[in-house]
């Protein structure tokens, strides 16, 4: 299963990865261990001439244990992983570390709009810029998202980055992603927002440091 | 192992927890509606304290009018306890003129609220005239619609006895008035949430 | 099945089949108009199926659906929007809840416990009545000016609070309305449940000796008693927005979209036990018959039912991780949701510990309620990638979700159903019906089944987004369709797969074995009385003198002990 996850090309993507292994693996060896034990007492208990079954009800403390203690460690397990998908957490969604570059997307029905401050670094000044579906960054830097919607829910989701927020109507949302390759990679929407959330997307370009000044130079030419 | 059988207002019942089983389901019941209100209620309380302005749409309401109407519905839950007491005694003409007055009090209950509607509405605000005034009329709309409910059930009851038919299920009138008590203690709520706006 | 005779001689059919105060009609209505929307369910999917597989391809058997719902028999994506609008509605509301609920609960409570109906039979005639209403509403909402429903089963607003967001207008409301009705149905049944469960046990009959089926329906009707309130107040307030005017969720109006997401899960989480509960209860009851051995830990068993209700209600946000809420809010409900998982756990631990050494035999039943256990496990197993907030980050919204609610969902609604209609078939309707066929049914159902749904997880992995018409809009989603064409095949497998099960239970109705009392020789009480039971249930009021799964008790000979036969003087051996 873990092969079928997409490349992944983001700094805290590799934490997020570690923790759907880190589960992968836990669960997988109960799973492993309770189907064992069930198709083995199938097998060895199956009805066979002259044999009774036994009358235990486990309601005795020594019968009980048998259950008891493996849920102690399923306890045991499932908090474990929550404290370590806590840090994930707190590193992913926590406050937004300082930031090399700020965009606002603001999500429509079907379309990804994203304003760039521009060489000022500010929003609302003269050298804004909104571009339709298109998320131009520069590689390993970080980037700061103010996510808005301009009707229903959209959600904002980069795969490959393992990346995803919701776009709510009415607040204003913060998000941040660092990546690590240069590429193209896709933004679908993730959240059902009408009759053409199927296929509403947009594209996200990682630009090496040198082709990322170009392609501000060409966006800003008096910069 | 509790009573099997026990007798309630003369009506036989198979119980095994001693509790009758017409007054369990209505408790059951008024769970639900618990959960239904206080929901709403819930909503309400916490969408008025992420809100400003709220307090100056509520001073349009009337408070006056508004405690009246509390007046008439505790008054209608004591005329609803007098009608369960004739019951026990054996009254019946007592029981059917408690219930009529719980059945008058409840549809006064209901032209003051409409009378306060109509006003309100008059006076240019209606369900979309903010949020609180959206909360305002789904919580008094749909409070009000239990209490038409109420009042249809006093009336059959009423009737019922009237007419002679009521016969073993005199017991009903306590059920029906567990009903009506929470419809009462759920305006109880309404009345200083909405109308006395702090 | 003839005219029932009560004091006042023979009834009408009208009322015997139609307005009939019978737990045990009523229990068949349930169960008729259950399966009638399952089957509508299942095509709802073999559309979707076929548009994932193969987008914009006319759906083989359905050309003749008029414009524009579907265009020469190619789904435009507002159709898509609404088949997976309603085949999660009808599948949760329609199927699920009738069958688990309206069907084996109300059947099976009394006869379990001893009594002769429920405590209120005319109100439960007015529960299935309200159910049929429920129904049509929701019918009607297909052929309305724009369509049903299509803003998902969950119904997020501002999507579904203005019309013009999705283009369905009446659909809408009606969706709102049906549903309304459909919780008024429901909370009738609960307070009968409950009341008659409480009340109307039979002597001897102490709540720990009651059969798990009815702690669990009982469970099932307090979480469900106790959750919908809030929903619907909820509802009437998207109603009002819809129609008149006001913005309880309308951010411009000075709403919140996130209020309905924390009114909607706030029930919804408890809802999905709602479902999961009873089901449980149907192959508890089967699992000990055909081990011929008691259930492991009957009150470990109850009290993490108990335990399961109290945290199924301060767990709901894990539906929202992502929403926009509080991000500090997702640890407190990350932690509860695996709480969640330990009774869960102990269940699973305690039904494979009934197995050991027993002596277990494979009728059908059983064949589907092993599947059940088999399934359900992975469905639990995968629900903690799920509750895992960062993890979350990724599959939410995906096909991981879809797969592991169809694992948890689909083996209680369909597998331990069908555990449940093989087994209590010979009580239902005094037939028995066919061992071959119903072998066969299982094996092609978890078969198909397992096909369908675990190339969902992977296609999850991939990053699948979930209700997209046309996987093949996306560049990196392109290596995956062959996914979603294997799915699309076994899922229409699947659907053959049924074809044994319909011809075997119409055929069995009339012209099945002629079935016996006690067919299985179990303990609980509904196998004392005829098969079918006639009105009133039992000839006389049971007694009751020990619990619901005395197997194979070293005091007796026979390997089963009935709860209803006097305790006898054991000699010293």
């Amino acid at each position: 299963m873990l092969s079928w996850l997409p490349e992944n090309v983001s700094t805290y993507g590799g934490d997020i990865d570690s923790m759907i292994s880190l589960i992968y693996y836990v669960v997988g060896a109960w799973f492993l261990l309770t189907y064992g034990a069930m198709i083995l007492f199938l097998i060895l208990y199956r009805r066979r001439e002259g044999r009774r079954a036994t009358y235990i009800t486990g309601e005795r403390l020594g019968e009980a244990a048998w259950i008891l203690v493996p849920c102690v460690i399923v306890l045991g397990l499932d908090l474990w992983m929550d404290f370590r998908g806590a840090e994930v957490w707190a590193k992913v969604m926590g406050r937004v570390p300082p930031s090399d570059l700020r965009v606002q997307v603001t999500a429509k029905q079907f379309n990804w709009e994203i304003l760039y401050p521009g060489p000022d670094g500010q929003f609302g000044t003269e050298d804004d810029l909104l571009l339709e579906n298109e998320l131009h960054v520069p590689v390993n830097k970080v980037v700061a998202v103010v996510l808005k919607s301009k009707d229903v829910i959209h959600s904002f989701f980069l795969p490959h980055l393992r990346l995803k927020q919701d776009a709510v109507p009415g607040r204003e949302i913060k998000a941040w992603f660092e990546a690590t390759k240069p590429g193209q990679y896709e933004i679908p929407c993730a959240e059902l927002c009408g009759f053409g959330h199927s296929g509403m997307k947009g594209w996200l370009h990682v630009y090496p440091a040198e082709e990322y000044q170009q392609w501000v130079k060409a966006r800003w030419p008096s910069s | 192992m509790a009573k099997t059988h026990i007798m309630a207002a003369g009506v036989e019942t198979r119980t095994a927890t001693g509790i009758p089983t017409g007054k369990m389901g209505v408790w059951w019941f008024l769970a639900s509606e618990i959960v239904l209100f206080g929901g709403l209620i819930g909503v309400y309380i916490m969408s008025r304290l992420g809100s400003t302005g709220w307090p100056e749409m509520a001073a349009h309401l009337s408070v006056p009018i508004g405690t009246l109407n509390t007046f008439v519905l505790l008054t209608s839950s004591l005329t609803m306890v007098l009608a369960f007491a004739a019951v026990e005694k054996g009254d019946q003409k007592g029981m059917r003129t408690w219930l009529l007055w719980t059945v008058l009090l409840g549809l006064t209950f209901l032209v003051i609220k409409a009378f306060e509607w109509g006003s309100e509405i008059g006076a240019g605000f209606p369900l979309t005239a903010g949020g609180f005034w959206a909360f305002y009329y789904t919580m008094t709309g749909l409070h009000a619609l239990h209490v038409l409910g109420g009042v249809v059930v006093n009336s059959i009851l009423f009737l019922s006895a009237l007419m002679g038919l009521l016969g073993r299920n005199e017991h009903r009138v306590e059920l029906a008035g567990l009903y009506w008590h929470f419809v009462d203690v759920v305006w109880i709520f309404l009345f200083p949430l909405l109308y006395l706006s702090w | 099945m003839s005219a029932r005779v009560g004091v006042e001689g023979p009834v009408s059919f009208w009322r015997t089949y139609v307005f009939s105060t019978d737990h045990k009609t009523i229990a068949k209505q349930y169960l008729a108009i259950g399966l009638s929307w399952a089957i509508v369910g299942g095509l709802l999917a073999y559309l979707m199926r076929w548009q994932l597989a193969y987008p914009e391809t006319p759906v083989p058997g359905f050309g003749w659906v008029p414009e524009p719902h579907m265009v020469t028999g190619i789904i435009p994506p507002e159709f898509y929007n609404m088949l997976v609008t309603m085949h999660g509605t009808i599948m949760v509301f329609f199927v699920a809840m009738p069958i688990l609920l309206g069907a084996f609960g109300n059947f099976l409570i009394p006869l379990m416990i001893g009594a002769q109906d429920m405590a209120f039979p005319r109100l439960n005639m007015l529960s299935v009545w309200t159910f049929a209403l429920s129904s049509l509403v929701l019918l009607i909402s297909f052929f309305v000016p724009g369509g049903a429903a299509a803003a998902g089963w969950t119904g997020y607003p501002p999507l579904s609070a203005k019309a013009i967001y999705t283009g369905v207008d009446w659909g809408l409301n009606l969706w709102i309305l049906a549903l309304a009705l459909e919780f008024a149905s429901f909370l009738m049944g609960g307070i009968n449940f409950l009341t008659t469960t409480v009340n109307l046990r039979a002597p001897g009959l102490s709540m720990f000796r009651l059969p798990l089926l009815v702690w669990m329906q009982i469970t099932a009707a307090v979480l469900f008693m106790l959750s919908v309130g809030p929903l619907i107040a909820g509802a009437v307030m998207l109603l009002l927005d819809r129609v008149a005017g006001t913005s309880f969720y309308l951010p411009e109006g000075g709403g919140d979209p996130l209020l309905w997401q924390h009114l909607f899960w706030f029930f919804g989480h408890p809802e999905v036990y709602v479902i999961l509960l009873p089901g449980l209860g149907i192959i508890l009851e089967i699992l000990p018959v055909f081990s011929r051995k008691p259930i492991f830990g009957y009150r470990p068993f109850i009290y993490s039912t108990i335990a399961v209700g109290i945290l199924s209600f301060i767990v709901w946000a894990h539906h929202q991780f992502l929403s926009g809420m509080d991000p500090r809010l997702a640890m407190p409900f990350s932690i509860t949701t695996i709480l969640i998982s330990v009774p869960f756990a102990l269940m699973v631990f305690a039904m494979i510990a009934t197995l050991w050494r027993g002596s277990i035999r494979f009728p059908t039943p059983m064949l589907f309620t092993l599947g059940t256990l088999a399934v359900f496990l992975i469905g639990g197993l995968t629900g903690i990638f799920n509750g895992s907030a960062p993890v979350d980050i990724y599959i939410h919204d995906t096909y991981f979700v879809v797969s592991h609610f169809h694992y948890t969902l689909v083996a209680v609604t369909f597998f331990a159903s069908f555990a449940g209609l093989y087994f209590w078939f010979p009580k239902m309707f005094g037939r028995m019906m066919n061992e071959t066929l119903g072998k066969i049914h299982f094996w092609l159902t978890f078969l198909f089944f397992n096909a369908v749904f675990i190339p969902m997880f992977l296609l999850g992995a991939g990053g699948m987004m979930r209700r997209i018409a046309n996987p093949m809009q996306y560049d990196f989603l392109q290596p995956l369709q062959p996914m979603n064409v294997f799915a699309t095949i076994a899922s229409i497998l699947l659907l053959l797969g049924q074809i044994p099960f319909v011809i075997n239970f119409f055929w069995s109705l009339f012209a099945g074995k002629v079935a016996e009392r006690n067919p299985w020789q179990a303990n609980t009480l509904e196998w004392t009385a005829p098969s079918p039971p006639p009105h009133g249930n039992f000839e006389t009021v049971p007694v009751v003198y020990r619990g619901p799964y005395e197997y194979s008790h070293p005091s007796v000979t026979e390997d089963w002990l009935p709860q209803d036969r006097p305790a006898v003087p054991t000699a010293v051996s």
